[in-house]
């Protein structure tokens, strides 16, 4: 199979995945809009996306993208540091036209990854897992890095209050702030380069999937940074 | 005069290759398969013979010096290759690029080999296009053209500045489809050290691993050697720096003739020497002198100044700069051969009018074609020659002229040949710059691509087929043999003396001073005294090399200076045959100038009475001189005239 | 008389294949701003041989920036710092009095040492003999004229052709990756029609030779272009992506 045993089409495996993961955050980033402006439409929409089996089935693909993804990672990455050779270089400059983010998407993808431990715990587990072992209710404690307050017999569609719950603690919201910033420039890289091995680029795209990549990663956070300091700092 | 048979067809010049691609023996393709060839070298020629005879079913043994066949010097050749394919609808033709060539080679060339390669090389531009050379091309679509020096037709296909580089590439990559069909073996690192010969007959090398150190043994039916030229004899030149005689000396030593070693030549266009360390000449490509203007002041004081310094060369107002090319030679004006330009601006700096701190420089002016034709125009045809200038020399050839001063360049001398491309040794053939067969006396601008290629391509593999006809029932020869065992012995001998010398000198130093030795007395200007103390200049080189090299290192695993070392004791034996040459040619012709033969207005004179031949020399054993042989030059079908730039 | 400056030169030295490696430090006096980076290794080695010491092995050939056969990695970047060059054609006006340069052999598992700073890069001859060629022999090409080509295309594919296999794109990527040289290839030849015909199955052998050999994964860097001494486009790699997806699609 080219999509494994080939080097171009491990990249494609990345790409297709990564665009997918894209999408997702879109849709995330969109939803989350909503808490702000209401609180019933946010709740409806965690209602829709609970323990429904599509809910279900698109939360294994989303799964499995970010297996796929991650796993890719680690391969890729693995193979490069065995084809760069056992001797490193003494003095290594790198051209001003190299992003940082590009030579740094595995060190990005952990950070990414590793909040996003931390968020599934605060939200998914508390909201879609626990609908699916058949709790309706969960109680919140109030700890570093989860709920800023307790909170008894929070319904598990009531996300909106999970929100409020989770974000009234300010060490929460710099977590989510720097996974943000991680996050973006992971994407500045992650969309162009996409792009780029699934062939779609020539010299005149060149910059001008560099420049949609940039602003679509920092519209994206700045969708997400937007509810978490709203509901940190402003609410 | 001679009694040498060099194989021309009979019947009228146009007729003569196809009468005997007509008649000559062939291989069947059963039989192809079981004859080897040697092909040393993998530059335009023999990258494209080993293809090609690779592709028609013989097993092609090929060696390269550099780490890949890509490396070869060919790819350094800037302007461009002629072809007579009239594109251009200016009156070109197969007989015009035969007279043009043979007018520039000083009628001193073969009107036999050179009609042949007017009549290739069409073949070669189709074949190139075919391979995916990107030519230069016009807004329809078709190849452009540009014109070139000692022509007044465009016919030079290029592409960009860089056309030895794509026609190589296109070599190579047809040379990497044979060696991945396995017909062509591929030796890279490896430099060929002597050949073997069985029973008169080239069969086989011996090379030395360059990483290794170790002597190797390769037999074959026959051996081609596409070695390139010798003119790293003068250290200074614009060849690659591991370009050497070495193969062609040792196969003159084991007595294939050598022709026409004085024939070297001088190129018009290349960066002064600047300093004591510089390892090379670069070369700037003849093509600019299309746009440029070549000058010196015409006011000795403003050369001084220029000289010390106190002047630019835009100081020089219009009416005090001397277009002398343009003046002398109104027909060709900047676009004379390089032998006329070269000596043209020698002229100029013997005179005082060089125009940079040593003296020994002209200008090639911009001014006029910018202002002519607008900036981006001169730089979409030249930006990438102008930006290499720049890196070079830290000046800008947009705002100030550029300082040029002729190199040495190319040899039209090499291994004898025959019209076979056979040498005076059954089985061995010479190909490309290494034989001496179609330039004359001197060579016009993109013609060296042609002729590598030509022999490539579309010579050599018909020809080598009317020798290797009979050899088919010739099995393969083992390299136990005797012959092999002696000749490796020979080449182990050198080496250990090499090593064992252990004195006080560096290769380098050594070979600086053969250069220097050269250049002076063997160079642009020769004279009867000169030449006679050269000679005498190179001998004491010789000992001074024999008795005082240091090598440092061991004779096995890699020793570039061992490397080194053993070229050099061949350029000094290079040199001195070259000096041979130059001494007995008591004309002016090409690029061979006899300072005594030369008319009142310093045009060089050829005596066609006594010097129309092809002077070949024989090895005569290790310090003896050379035995002289002349092939003469029998012109049936140009009429033999002074060559005329001027109108 | 030009100015001269005086360094340090701290250099990889290395017997061969087999040895470790280690830095040795030469002094450099009085070397003029016209000498070439080259031409000052052959001043080092004129001294050493002088001091009957081995002289440090480097590849060069025609020092004029075609060959592709010169390599260095000079202060962190594949012929030097200067960009747009290759180290023949890097002159030591560029460099600082007083400063400490250093010099390393090209470093990649393709690319093994042979010695001092001299790599063997034949793994770029066995990705070109795997298809990057057209399959025509000699003799039988039609007239050149007979296929008209858009000026912009044979530009294009000019500006692919320009590679001179140094392989500085490999020095350079952290990845050990090889796809700025062969997308150069498959690119020029794809851009053409002659070389339309098997575009396919060059792009599917040369990516799996280019695999088979050792190279890396691209992963979009752009440390290749930005340091190619030729200014190869990164777009030929994209290039070479659309081609090998689109064959591997068809298969």
């Amino acid at each position: 199979m080219w999509l494994s045993s080939s080097t171009v089409g491990r990249k494609v495996v990345m790409s297709v995945s990564g665009l997918f993961l894209i999408l997702f955050l879109t849709f995330h980033m969109s939803m989350n809009l909503v808490a702000i402006f209401s609180e019933e439409g946010y709740n409806a929409v965690c209602e829709f996306l609970g323990a429904n089996w599509y809910a279900l089935v698109g939360t294994l693909v989303l799964a499995a993208g970010f297996f796929v993804h991650i796993i890719y990672a680690f391969w890729l990455t693995m193979q490069n540091r065995r084809a760069r050779g056992e001797q490193r270089y003494e003095v290594v400059d790198k051209p001003k036209s190299v992003e940082w983010a590009s030579q740094n998407m595995l060190v990005l993808g952990i950070i990414v990854i590793g909040v996003a431990f931390f968020h599934l715990y605060h939200f998914w587990y508390n909201m879609q897992f626990q609908e699916i072992i058949g709790n309706h209710t969960v109680d919140l404690e109030q700890c570093a890095l989860g709920a800023g307050m307790a909170v008894d017999g929070l319904s598990v569609h009531n996300g909106y209050d999970f929100i409020v719950a989770m974000f009234s603690n300010p060490v929460v919201v710099v977590l989510y702030l720097i996974w943000f910033v991680a996050i973006w420039f992971h994407l500045t890289h992650g969309f162009w380069s996409a792009i780029h091995t699934l062939g779609w680029n020539n010299d005149i795209w060149f910059n001008r999937w560099k420049t949609i990549a940039k602003v679509y990663a920092t519209i994206l956070c700045l969708g997400f940074a937007f509810v978490a300091i709203w509901f940190g700092f402003i609410y | 005069m001679s009694t040498i048979d060099s194989k021309i067809p009979e019947g009228p010049l146009a007729e003569k290759w196809t009468n005997y691609k007509a008649h000559q023996k062939l291989v069947n393709p059963a039989n192809k398969r079981r004859l080897d060839i040697i092909v040393v070298g993998t530059g335009l020629a023999g990258a494209s013979a080993a293809a090609s005879l690779g592709e028609m079913g013989f097993k092609v043994i090929n060696f390269c010096i550099q780490d890949s066949p890509r490396r070869a010097h060919s790819i350094a050749a800037q302007g461009g290759i002629n072809a007579a394919k009239n594109y251009q609808n200016d009156g070109d033709s197969v007989y015009r690029l035969f007279y043009d060539t043979i007018k520039g080679g000083d009628y001193r060339a073969r009107e036999a080999n050179v009609y042949r390669l007017a009549e290739v090389s069409n073949s070669i531009i189709d074949q190139c296009v075919a391979q995916g050379v990107p030519f230069a091309r016009d807004y329809g679509g078709t190849l452009d053209n540009r014109s070139f020096g000692g022509a007044q037709v465009s016919r030079t296909f290029y592409a960009k500045g860089q056309t030895g580089q794509q026609l190589l590439l296109g070599a190579y990559s047809a040379l990497s489809r044979q060696v991945n069909k396995g017909t062509v073996e591929l030796h890279t690192r490896c430099e060929m050290m002597d050949l073997v010969i069985i029973d008169g007959r080239a069969r086989g090398i011996i090379v030395r691993n360059l990483v290794t150190g170790k002597l190797e043994r390769y037999a074959a039916h026959a051996v081609v050697i596409a070695t390139g030229g010798y003119g790293n004899t003068y250290f200074l030149s614009t060849n690659a720096m591991s370009c050497n005689g070495s193969a062609a000396v040792e196969c003159w030593k084991r007595g294939a003739w050598f022709a026409n070693p004085c024939y070297v030549q001088i190129h018009p266009t290349c960066i002064p020497v600047h300093g004591s360390f510089q390892s090379k000449l670069t070369l700037m490509s003849e093509s600019l002198r299309n746009d440029g203007r070549i000058w010196v002041p015409k006011k000795l004081e403003d050369a001084k100044a220029l000289q010390e310094g106190k002047k630019k060369a835009n100081d020089i107002p219009d009416e005090d700069r001397d277009f002398y090319l343009e003046r002398r030679y109104p027909a060709f004006g900047n676009l004379v051969p390089r032998d006329v330009a070269s000596r043209a601006a020698k002229e100029r700096c013997d005179k005082g009018y060089g125009v940079n701190s040593t003296g020994l420089a002209v200008f090639l002016d911009f001014k006029y074609a910018i202002q002519r034709l607008g900036e981006d125009v001169v730089r979409a045809r030249y930006g990438n020659l102008f930006q290499m200038y720049e890196e070079i020399t830290d000046g800008n050839p947009y705002k100030t002229p550029m300082m040029i001063y002729p190199a040495i360049h190319y040899t039209m001398g090499g291994i004898w040949v025959d019209y076979e491309l056979m040498t005076s040794i059954r089985g061995l053939f010479a190909i490309g710059e290494c034989n001496f067969s179609d330039h004359g006396a001197n060579r016009l601008g993109a013609s060296a691509l042609m002729q590598g290629l030509a022999d490539g391509y579309f010579v050599l593999p018909y020809t080598i087929q009317n020798y290797l006809a009979d050899q088919i029932t010739v099995p393969r020869f083992s390299t136990d043999l005797p012959e092999f065992a002696e000749a490796e012995k020979n080449v182990q001998a050198k080496i250990d003396k090499l090593m064992s010398i252990q004195g006080d000198e560096s290769v380098d130093s050594i070979h600086k001073r053969l250069g220097h030795i050269m250049w002076e007395f063997v160079g642009m200007g020769r004279t009867k005294a000169g030449l006679e103390e050269g000679l005498k200049k190179i001998k004491d080189i010789r000992k001074e090399f024999w008795s005082k090299v240091y090598i440092p290192g061991e004779k096995t695993g890699m020793n570039t200076e061992l490397e080194k070392a053993l070229r050099v004791a061949d350029f000094i034996d290079m040199g001195e045959l070259i000096a041979y040459d130059a001494l007995q040619r008591e004309e002016s012709c090409g690029g061979h100038f006899r300072e005594e033969h030369q008319t009142e207005e310093g045009e060089a004179k050829r005596d066609d009475a006594n010097f129309s031949y092809v002077a070949c020399w024989k090895y005569n054993g290790e310090g003896n001189t050379p035995e002289l042989i002349k092939e003469d030059l029998n012109y049936q079908f140009v009429k033999v005239q002074t060559r005329n730039y001027k109108s | 008389m030009e100015k001269t400056i005086n360094f340090t030169l701290k250099v990889w030295r290395q017997k061969d294949a087999h040895s470790a490696g280690r830095f040795e430090s030469y002094k450099m006096e009085g070397i003029t701003g016209d000498t070439s980076f080259l031409e000052m290794l052959d001043i080092l080695n004129e001294k050493l041989v002088k001091e009957h010491k081995e002289p440090v092995v480097f590849d060069h050939d025609c020092r004029e920036g075609i060959c592709g056969m010169c390599s260095l990695y000079i202060n962190g970047h594949p012929h030097g710092p200067e960009g747009g060059c290759t180290t023949c054609q890097l002159f030591m006006r560029k460099f600082e009095d007083g400063s400490t340069i250093t010099v390393e052999p090209w470093r990649s598992a393709g690319f093994p040492v042979i010695k001092d700073l001299m790599v063997d890069r034949s793994a770029y001859d066995k990705i070109m003999q795997a298809g990057g060629y057209v399959s025509v022999n000699t003799g039988a090409a039609q007239d050149a004229n007979a296929i008209l080509i858009p000026k912009k295309d044979a530009d294009a594919a000019m500006d692919a052709a320009t590679c001179i296999g140094c392989g500085a794109c490999v020095a350079a990527c952290k990845n050990g990756s090889a796809m700025l040289f062969v997308s150069a290839k498959v690119s020029q030849l794809a851009l053409l029609p002659q070389g339309r015909v098997e575009a396919a199955r060059r792009a599917k052998a040369m990516v799996a030779k280019m695999q088979e050999l050792g190279f890396g994964n691209c992963t979009n860097t752009g440390a290749c272009a930005a340091e190619c001494p030729k200014s190869i486009s990164l777009s030929n790699i994209a290039r070479l992506n659309r081609e090998f997806i689109k064959a591997k699609l068809k298969d």
